[in-house]
């Protein structure tokens, strides 16, 4: 079994949208969801092509690493589209055997639903995680969401367990790499046998897995308590978010964007059904 | 009276029992300790397992409250009734603990940040808590990492950042709780040099547990714990000079000295509190030369 998982796969540089204030590139990212699905012909999502283009190009990200990333969802990708060909019923019928009606309406649909998810991810994980570092994420998002505190909702203490989970997410994949190994070297089979044999094989992982993490909470909040700290409350931050005018006119661009797609959609041309 | 500082910590006839859940009679972790730490020594406690070295130092940084006896910080019984959370927390301010598995104690993804992470809780101004960072990160030697993962360094140095956290918020006085026990030889260098440097430089008190006895001989004072009491007390040289009663409860003393001891019972005139493996030799020399000029 492979661990090798990437995490908050944050990619070191100095573009401006590294350097950018999380909380804009939290509020781009919804911004540029929705403009993603405002967009309905082949002129809008030119625009958006062009656009997610641009991205790439000013977070200097190596578009090598973007499309590793996106290999790893080809299957998400392919399966949605490819529903998509089966379902959409339209006027130019292309294949008809039995229950099965293929529309030119159809693949045009699959491809854009394609298209959608990639620019979607694309852009969103270039403006939040190749770009922003998950403390910095976690820091812009209880931010932003610090108003809530008045209706009592534990904002707080929500971002520090994303910080926590984070910290200790790698430490766990390790953990469990080694209790597996502990374990084969012991004889135990996690790969052969039925689906209830190799569940059972889990058994001796988990447990040990569990007690380590529960000892690990208890001494990080032991730990924590003896650095003074008492919650959110009276707590500062070394790192002071602030926003500059240019992040105000990044996120403006987005609802430019925006606009420029409602009018798009207005030109004619072939509109998606969805 | 003559003129005494006040001892940055002081344990007064303290004894404590772990409570049991399964109605056995509870065994004591401590009995009626006794121990005055001077601000700015460098304090080794040394110690089988379960004798009770790291309840001493819940006791000293107030994770554990005494069952009766007092702990003292700064000249303030911490064990009175009429201590608050504030009193607590200011207490805190003064005596910090690294422990011993550096993973457990990192909080954040960012180096820098957990350096960060004591300072903001006592709610410094940011300014202020930037120049405490990039200082204690300068002073554990750990500058060029400020903005790495934790979880890709070395142990030695995962336990470096965990003391620069502790470092960024003043503290007077850090106790280590085998924080040198899950490291290799280099990493146990590493913040052994630095612990020392901390002492030396910054007149930080420090209160090592330890069971490496060539850790202890670094400090200026050694104690002894053997089953919840204190069994002997004083500089390295008086404490490891009578192997006998250390080995009684199981534990080594410096390989020097067990060589000096084995020599003097053979016979020959020698010292026993010499640590330093090149003395060592020379005074083993000079003992066999005088031995041959008396024949
Ligand atoms: N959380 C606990 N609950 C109950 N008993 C405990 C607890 N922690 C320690 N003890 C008991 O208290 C005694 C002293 O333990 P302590 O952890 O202080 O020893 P130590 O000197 O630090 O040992 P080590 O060298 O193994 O770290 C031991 O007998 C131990 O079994
Ligand atoms: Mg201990």
């Amino acid at each position: 079994m492979n661990l090798n998982i990437s995490f908050g796969q944050y990619c070191e540089g100095n573009s401006i949208l590294h350097r950018m204030d999380p909380r804009m590139k939290i509020i781009a990212s919804i911004l540029f969801i929705v403009v993603i699905f405002l967009a309905k012909n082949l002129f809008s999502f030119a625009l958006l092509i062009l656009s997610a283009v641009v991205l790439i190009a000013i977070s200097a990200i190596p578009v090598r690493i973007i499309a590793r990333g996106m290999k790893a969802l080809t299957f998400i990708i392919l399966f949605t589209s490819i529903i998509n060909i089966f379902w959409i019923k339209g006027e130019t019928e292309l294949v008809s055997f039995g229950f099965i009606h293929i529309y030119l309406e159809g693949i045009l649909n699959a491809l854009m639903i394609a298209l959608r998810i990639i620019i979607l991810l694309v852009g969103t994980s270039i403006l939040m995680t190749y770009t922003t570092t998950p403390i910095a994420l976690t820091d812009g998002l209880e931010q932003l969401l610090a108003p809530l505190k008045v209706l009592h909702l534990p904002v707080h203490e929500f971002s520090m367990m994303m910080t926590i989970a984070l910290r200790f997410i790698p430490t766990l994949i390790e953990e469990t790499q080694k209790i597996m190994n502990a374990q084969k070297a012991r004889g135990a089979d996690f790969s052969t046998g039925s689906l209830i044999q190799r569940a059972k094989a889990l058994v001796p992982i988990l447990v040990p897995l569990f007690l380590s993490a529960f000892r690990r909470a208890e001494e990080l909040a032991t730990a924590m308590e003896c650095r003074c700290y008492t919650g959110g409350e009276g707590r500062t931050r070394m790192n002071i978010l602030h926003a500059t005018s240019k992040d105000y006119l990044f996120c403006a661009a987005f609802v430019l964007l925006g606009a420029a797609i409602i009018l798009l959609n207005r030109l004619g041309g072939y509109a998606l059904a969805w | 009276m003559s003129e005494t500082k006040t001892p940055i910590i002081e344990i007064r006839d303290l004894s404590f029992a772990y409570p049991t859940d399964d109605g056995e009679a509870p065994k004591n972790a401590l009995t009626n300790v006794n121990l005055s730490i001077e601000e700015g020594s460098f304090v080794s406690i040394l110690g089988h397992n379960g004798s009770g070295k790291s309840t001493l130092a819940k006791m000293m940084s107030l994770i554990l409250m005494p069952d009766s006896g007092s702990v003292w910080i700064d000249g303030k019984n911490m064990s009175a009734e009429d201590i608050t959370e504030e009193d607590v927390l200011d207490a805190r301010r003064k005596v910090g603990m690294v422990f011993q598995n550096p993973d457990n104690q990192i909080v954040a993804t960012v180096v820098e940040e957990d350096v960060a992470f004591g300072p903001e809780n006592l709610g410094l101004p940011s300014a202020e808590i930037r120049r405490r960072v990039d200082e204690a990160l300068e002073m554990v030697g750990m500058t060029k990492y400020a903005r790495h993962a934790p979880h890709n360094l070395s142990g030695g140095q995962k336990q470096r950042v965990a003391i620069a956290g502790i470092i960024a918020m003043r503290r007077r006085c850090i106790i280590f709780d085998e924080s040198t026990a899950m490291l290799d030889p280099a990493g146990r260098r590493e913040v052994m040099d630095t612990i020392e440097r901390l002492n030396r430089e910054e007149n930080i008190t420090v209160l090592h547990i330890t069971h490496y006895m060539n850790e202890a001989v670094r400090a200026d004072r050694v104690v002894v714990m053997d089953s919840g009491r204190i069994l002997l007390d004083g500089t390295p040289s008086e404490v490891f000079s009578q192997p006998e009663t250390l080995w009684n409860v199981r534990l080594d003393v410096p390989q020097t000295t067990e060589l000096l001891y084995h020599m003097k019972k053979s016979g020959y005139n020698v010292r026993l509190d010499i640590f330093d493996p090149d003395e060592c030799a020379e005074e083993i020399a000079a003992a066999i030369r005088s031995d041959r000029d008396a024949d």
